[in-house]
């Protein structure tokens, strides 16, 4: 079941934290909301869920299926929901928990006992917590809580299924194995998902494709590929992994940054202007001898080999720091040492013009 | 090996350094006269002013023997205070539970305009005098008072009766609920009413089945004290009663007037029956707490499964 939201605004007294934002998300998809808190990720789900009711204006929609549920109650939207703090209900065994969205149906859709009975044991499999129907919410770690708290969502047979935050409060050995789990879970059920999340590691890896957000607006959307190798603006170049940014002048088609100049025939024909140029930290590459083709020139001030790559922080004749990224392999091949003076050569390098972005 | 000789050694220490740690003194602790004066201060404080009170007042009731002590139930006035106490704390505490409850309910999970003005409103009877309390409804229901003439023109008789009675009792217990629940409910918050209705329970089977049970404990915790305060309160219920005998004296008010009269043990031994309640009240509330503590969440720490999870 697809979700279409349409020109949805949200203000909480003088503070606006959505506006305006259009999204699709197609039917069987995952997609992931991604942004720094406040980015409005969180307000754009309880809106779809009807948790929040969106600003009025006529052009407003909620669309699932391509049919509205603007108007409708949160319980007649027929949505999974999993909260940050999971809130199992305390006071029910995890049986209770799962079963309660069935049990409050009214007389004549609610299943019988034993068919309520054998979807609960099924769904306890499925989270592998077959045997812990009788334990209650505080007898539980958080990573199994979550899991209760999904398999309660999942019960009443959700046209869409919504996660906020789900793994921010579990530890990081926790949060990656139940970020497997879900992606696992997603293709075995195919439910339309939407997941809010400020962890990019986590967005990248789960979800099919990426809305990242920030001050109340949509910046991009796109495949997780998409996002992190072709960055819209600046804000998703900067806020996705890591980058060097560094600040020069554009004139005729051209930035120039020390003994490098870049070409950007696109911006031929345009005044001089402000620009800054990103290189990630792995499209940077060291040389400790000059080949003669320009370079950077810089100083190694710290150097980290701890991790699958090493990094490799230098200072610029102009006292800016910068990081490269390198192999393993390569670390050993070149030998560093603090203070050695070593050339960097980017590989790639964008350049963001304010108000002019590609 | 070498983790084999390390724990030995460890082994070997243990004994050292516990007989040290007994002569290091913690940063909190105080020498052994000084603890044994402040139990000593306390024991002997709480003996002096609440267990000697507590057994005078079973000693003087049966200091006439069984008897008398029995003999002072069966008077018809003795009989209709209690009563009429009963039936105060029967219309008075299921009134606050309820009203109690909504407030609580409108206080923790909802915010509007007047919210902070409505929980300050809420302590008002714990501010203010009870005897000020009584005198607020014999001015407003009194014969010189706001609505007197008119209840008066209807026949219907509020002060010096029942009905002002059970309303300065309202009055008076309405915080113990709402105050006993109200923090609770706030530190809950409402993210398990949002999953009940994300799960498609009504407003109603949200309330009952996800509220009321997370409350429960507070709930009766507030109901009991609220209860002992019913039936044990005094000055309020003095001021509006009339003490006609038989009629509008509550159990307190009963022995007042019997004291008055020099009737000791008859006072004595009504004057118990509220001793008795008071020690009832505080079993219940040390078993309700235990249950309270209980029923908090534990911290969280992965079991065996999860491990392998």
């Amino acid at each position: 079941m697809s979700i279409e939201v349409k020109h949805l605004s949200k203000t909480f007294g003088k503070f606006a934290a959505l506006r305006d934002v259009s999204l699709r998300v197609n039917d069987g998809e995952l997609v992931a909301l991604l942004g720094p808190s406040g980015s409005g990720k969180t307000t754009l789900l309880r809106i779809i869920a009807g948790l929040e009711t969106p600003d009025p204006n006529p052009e407003c929609e909620i669309l699932f299926h391509d049919s509205s549920v603007t108007g409708d109650p949160v319980g007649k939207r027929g949505v999974g929901f999993v909260f940050q703090h999971y809130a199992l209900f305390r006071h029910m065994s995890v049986f209770d928990n799962i079963a309660f969205g069935l049990k409050v149906r009214p007389r004549s859709q609610r299943p019988a006992k034993n068919e309520i009975r054998d979807r609960v044991n099924r769904l306890l499999k499925l989270i592998q917590l077959e045997g812990f129907g009788n334990r209650y919410p505080s007898q539980l770690s958080g990573g199994q809580r979550q899991r209760v708290a999904l398999a309660r969502a999942i019960a009443v047979e959700p046209q869409v299924l919504l996660l906020d935050e789900p793994f921010g409060a579990l530890d990081a050995q926790v949060r990656k194995g139940l970020r497997d789990w879900l992606r696992r879970l997603h293709d075995e059920i195919h439910l339309t998902s939407v997941l809010v999340t400020h962890d990019q590691e986590e967005a990248l890896e789960v979800a099919d494709r990426v809305v990242v957000m920030n001050q109340s607006k949509i910046e991009q959307v796109g495949t997780p590929e998409e996002v992190f190798h072709h960055p819209a603006n600046q804000f998703v170049m900067e806020f996705l992994g890591q980058v060097n940014i560094f600040h020069c002048r554009v004139k005729e088609g051209k930035a120039s940054l020390g003994e490098l100049t870049f070409e950007y025939p696109q911006y031929d024909g345009m005044h001089e202007k402000d620009a800054a140029v990103y290189m990630r930290p792995h499209e940077l590459d060291i040389q400790k001898t000059s080949g003669g083709a320009a370079g950077l020139t810089a100083q190694v001030a710290r150097l980290n080999p701890a991790g699958a790559i090493a990094r490799v922080h230098l200072t610029l004749a102009s006292g800016d720091g910068i990081q490269v990224d390198v192999s393993q392999e390569r670390f050993r091949e070149l030998g560093l040492s603090v203070g050695d003076t070593v050339f960097v050569y980017p590989k790639n390098a964008r350049i963001f013009i304010p108000d002019y972005a590609i | 090996m070498s983790q084999a000789i390390s724990n030995t050694k460890k082994v070997a220490q243990a004994p050292k350094l516990y007989a040290s740690a007994a002569k290091i003194r913690g940063a909190t602790d105080e020498p052994t006269w000084v603890k044994y004066l402040l139990i000593a201060t306390t024991i002997g404080f709480l003996t002096l002013f609440l267990f000697v009170p507590l057994v005078a007042v079973f000693v003087e009731a049966f200091r006439k023997g069984v008897g008398a002590y029995l003999a002072s139930f069966s008077d018809s006035s003795a009989i209709a205070a209690i009563k009429l106490t009963l039936i105060t704390a029967g219309i008075a505490v299921p009134l606050n539970l309820v009203f109690g409850l909504a407030a609580a309910w409108a206080i923790a999970k909802f915010e509007f305009l007047g919210k902070s003005f409505l929980i300050t409103l809420i302590d008002l009877p714990f501010a203010v005098s009870p005897v000020i309390s009584g005198l607020i409804y014999v001015l407003l229901f009194g014969m010189q008072g706001w609505l007197g003439p008119w209840l008066e023109s209807q026949d219907i008789q509020i002060i010096f009766a029942v009905p002002g009675i059970v309303l300065a009792t309202i009055f008076v217990t309405f915080p113990f609920v709402a105050r006993e629940i109200i923090p609770l409910m706030q530190e809950q918050g409402t993210e398990e009413e949002q999953a009940a209705i994300t799960l498609g329970a009504s407003g109603w089977q949200a309330f009952w089945y996800v509220t009321l049970p997370n409350v429960r404990w507070a709930l009766l915790y507030g109901v009991i004290l609220c209860n002992a305060r019913a039936m044990g309160e005094f000055g309020a219920v003095s001021v509006v009663s009339g003490h006609v005998r038989g009629q509008t004296n509550t159990i307190p008010l009963h022995v007042e007037i019997l004291y008055n009269e020099y009737n000791f043990v008859a006072a004595f031994a009504v004057a118990s029956l509220l001793a008795l309640l008071a020690l009832v009240t505080l079993a219940a509330k040390s078993i309700v707490e235990a249950r309270i503590h209980s029923s908090t969440p534990e911290s969280l720490e992965p079991t065996p499964a999860e491990v392998s999870a």
